[in-house]
């Protein structure tokens, strides 16, 4: 157990030595590891609980997604029927699906063949999976279209993809330092903004959909009666600022999409806060047409489901530009132009968990954590100083050594060090000097089984590595199941817990071992000093 | 220069003798603290029911509670906890789900906000919805059961499946009085609380383990010593490697009690019940006796009466083939 090849010596002291040396990029500050190669930048990176920051969990609602599936399914029936003049009745949305009546029997057959073209198949990894996008089932004359929960899973998919961009978007115009915007699971996105304080804003901006549509007023009947009997069916009633109702028509002439530009601004008359948009080409051509063809009556602007203003259209708008006023103030008049110039998002998103801590707290957390592993590193060392002696100080090295290659493979990896984290590293203090514990008082006790000094140090180290490979094992299962459940914080002290006992392995089968099988071979000891 | 010995050589205590007190002991132990768990109840944290945590501190003075109390009171949000934390200006606030979904949390917030105002600094804002906080307690107890599992199939791999199962009785009793110790105490149960009981875990197994490790060595080399002695002889033999690990596991999580903060307060407190207080006590008093119950080496002759060189207890004898340098 005591002999090392050259070559073996050689490769031990590198590899501690190189996995030290990537921790050296902590001990500098960002601007001048910048300078470096990109190589040697690899850094331990501070958790949201130690520099401060937002940690923002949404979701992507996955109800207006299917609502919109249906909505889009029903519209399409509608448009399929007509175009082979099928006549049906009934056409609506039923629970998952839309059901829609083939008035004539002999038409079913043409309908159902019609309606299944609707239906693609849907692509797996390898191939066709054999789903397809809708389900087509007649029951007589009733048709039933259901899309299938594969489709809408991917459409969900999608909803949160371009979310994502127009988050990272959004995110972007409010000027925050170095968001990360990442997936969770299927239907989620983490947005993380260190140094962010307050997120009020930030959820504000988050919170909102900005799907701005160009609509026509109806003015087949008042809004207050259409409130108090039915509004038309290709109308409906939408709130405007206070308690004002709008009957608004259904059919969008402009939608949000066709923007290429908004900038806050000021009105030249009133000096009100303002929004100045300005349309893409095909935009401009149907706002121009759809303002030619309505002079003198009200449209509407409609953010939201919510009606921001309605005025009337006094001349045809043919320069594409416009500009959107309603009482702003002139932050929610900044806030609508960054909304609109980063585009709607697909579907609403809830925020459902939020974690945001302040820089002052973030700055104590690390001086806690610091001092804790401060005093937790030095009453450890003097404690196996008296218990071992020279072994003991053999052992403080290993410990040593164990804390830079933590480091180093945190910075290696880019992990994220957290309170929790330091409290791992703290306590596998505590477990690197329990290997050399095990070593010892193995040793200790071959010494008195009779043994001379040189056998019962070899006997100590190779009975004393089997068992604690099989403790360390077991621990280590409980720091990755962690690590698999843990979020924030919690992951943080399963990767320093699981790294630390890594690394603690490594120093005590290579790193003790080197130093005390040198000492035996300079000293030639006849007993063993523990 | 004269070492520390925590416990002497040739230490002889016979452990075995207390298992007719302590497995009683712990039964009871373990029903109390499961009497504890249904009847007084673990303090949930946010992270398992929802609602929102915030720690404010004022910017002026120690923070008046009281006046805290009523202007948060008045917003009507229903439960609510105040409480100073680490020091005199500094509060949690503690706000129960509010009915309504996750927006509602949001709107929850932004009140408190309000009607603190610039008054104080908020160091910390927590808001936990209710469709996160059943996965996260869904979560920590897929995860509790799963490493339980999963070391489980590790024992009985590298054991035989007495040890395994052993080591499992004893360790979850090490959960259940930890629990109890949480429900007792009143600790908030949150995310880090399953951290510290799967640590608990760990540490408590690694212990197990350690003297397990030895039984087995000891079960091959003395084939005809009676089980209690051989118990007593592989515990007393691991009993100082034991005593010094727990200290310095103690040592570190003393440091982290004193200077670690507030934040992980609780979860250093649990550890240190966790794996110093039940931890030791289990492997020693439970975790092997336990293993006679289970039939390890029930073929061995029972008392010892006619072994016939007995080996004096803390001696391992090599084997003079070990022995032998390597090259």
């Amino acid at each position: 157990m005591l002999f090392f090849t050259r070559w073996k010596v050689a490769a031990i002291l590198l590899m501690a030595f190189f996995v030290c040396l990537c921790a050296v990029p902590n001990f500098f500050s960002e601007s001048t590891v910048k300078r470096w190669p990109e190589w040697a930048q690899r850094h331990v990176v501070l958790g949201l609980d130690l520099q401060g920051g937002s940690h923002l969990l949404l979701q992507v609602d996955a109800n207006a997604v299917r609502k919109e599936r249906l909505q889009q399914l029903a519209d399409d029936v509608l448009r399929v029927l007509r175009q082979a003049r099928i006549q049906f009745t009934g056409r609506a949305i039923v629970g998952n699906g839309v059901q829609v009546h083939i008035t004539r029997d002999s038409d079913v057959d043409t309908a159902l063949a019609k309606l299944r073209e609707l239906s693609t198949p849907l692509s797996g990894i390898l191939g066709t999976s054999g789903q397809r996008s809708v389900d087509v089932a007649a029951n007589g004359n009733v048709i039933t279209l259901t899309p299938g929960d594969a489709a809408l899973t991917e459409r969900i998919r999608q909803a949160v993809d371009q979310s994502i961009q127009i988050i990272e978007r959004r995110v972007n115009e409010l000027g925050l330092v170095e968001p990360t915007i990442q997936r969770e699971g299927i239907d989620r996105i983490l947005v993380q903004v260190p140094g962010l304080q307050d997120p009020s804003r930030l959820k504000e901006i988050l919170g909102k959909t900005a799907k701005l549509d160009f609509r026509m007023v109806d003015q087949s009947m008042p809004a207050e009666q259409a409130v108090e009997t039915r509004p038309p069916p290709d109308s409906e009633i939408l709130d405007g600022e206070g308690n004002q109702k709008y009957l608004i028509e259904k059919r969008v002439l402009v939608s949000g999409a066709d923007l290429t530009d908004a900038q806050p601004g000021f009105d030249q008359r009133t000096s009100e806060p303002v929004v100045n948009f300005r349309f893409n080409s095909t935009g401009a051509r149907k706002f121009a047409e759809a303002t030619q063809a309505n002079v003198g009556k009200p449209f509407a602007i409609v953010l939201d489901n919510k009606v921001i203003s309605a005025p009337v259209i006094r001349e045809p708008i043919l320069g594409g530009a416009g500009q959107i006023s309603g009482r702003f103030t002139v932050e929610q008049a900044n806030d609508l132009a960054i909304l609109l110039r980063a585009g709607a998002l697909p579907a609403p998103l809830t925020i459902i968990e939020e974690r945001t801590v302040g820089p002052g707290l973030g700055q104590d957390s690390i001086t806690a954590g610091e001092h804790a592993a401060y005093a937790g590193a030095a009453l450890v060392i003097i404690f196996m100083f008296a218990t071992y002696g020279l072994f003991g100080l053999f052992a403080n090295i290993a410990v040593a050594v164990n804390i830079a290659m933590i480091f180093g493979v945190l910075s290696l990896l880019s992990a994220t060090l957290t309170l929790p984290g330091i409290a791992g590293i703290v306590l596998t203090v505590g477990i690197a000097v329990d290997s050399n514990v095990l070593i010892y008082e193995r040793i200790r006790e071959e010494v008195r089984a009779g043994r001379s000094a040189i056998n019962a140090i070899d006997a100590g180290f190779s009975r004393a590595l089997a068992t604690i490979l099989d403790s360390n094992i077991t621990t280590f299962i409980a720091a990755a199941v962690l690590f698999y459940i843990g979020t924030g914080p919690v992951r943080g002290f399963a990767v320093t817990l699981g790294i630390g006992i890594l690394t603690s392995l490594f120093t005590a089968f290579t790193l003790t071992r080197l130093i005390v099988a040198y000492w035996v071979r300079m000293w030639r000891p006849r007993t063993v000093p523990i | 220069m004269r070492l520390l010995r925590i416990v002497p050589d040739n230490t002889r205590f016979d452990f075995m003798r207390f298992r007719r007190i302590s497995f009683p002991v712990s039964a009871l132990l373990s029903i109390a603290a499961i009497a504890l768990y249904f009847f007084h109840g673990l303090n949930f944290g946010i992270d398992f029911v929802g609602g929102t945590l915030i720690e404010v501190q004022t910017k002026a003075g120690p923070a008046d509670l009281a006046k805290m109390r009523a202007t948060i009171g008045g917003l009507k949000l229903g439960d609510f906890q105040l409480q100073e934390f680490g020091a005199p200006n500094d509060v949690l606030i503690r706000i129960s789900e509010q009915p309504g979904g996750d927006e509602a949390q949001q709107a929850a917030v932004q009140k408190v906000r309000d009607a603190l105002g610039d008054e104080v600094d908020y160091r910390r804002v927590e808001v936990v919805g209710p469709s996160v906080s059943t996965e996260l307690l869904a979560y920590g107890t897929i995860g509790l059961v799963l490493a339980i599992g999963a070391i489980l199939i590790y024992l009985w791999f590298r054991f035989e499946w007495q040890f395994a199962l052993g080591a499992m009785i004893a360790n979850v009793h090490d959960l259940v009085l930890t629990v109890g110790f949480m429900s007792l105490t009143h600790i908030d149960f949150d995310l880090t609380s399953i951290a510290a009981l799967l640590t608990i875990l760990g540490y408590s197994l690694n212990d197990t383990v350690v003297i397990y490790d030895r039984i087995r060595e000891m079960l091959r080399r003395y084939k005809r010593m009676s089980m209690p002695d051989l118990l007593n002889v592989s515990i007393n033999a691991t009993l100082s490697r034991s005593i010094v690990t727990h200290l310095t596991v103690a040592i570190s999580l003393l440091a982290l009690l004193l200077f670690g903060g507030q934040a992980i307060h609780s979860f250093t407190a649990t550890m240190m019940f966790g794996v110093v207080l039940v931890g030791t006590y289990t492997s020693v008093f439970i975790a092997s006796p336990i293993l006679i119950y289970l039939g390890v080496g029930s073929g061995r002759m029972e008392g010892g009466a006619e072994e016939p060189e007995p080996p004096p207890a803390a001696t391992a004898v090599a084997p003079p083939q070990r022995s032998r340098a390597r090259r």
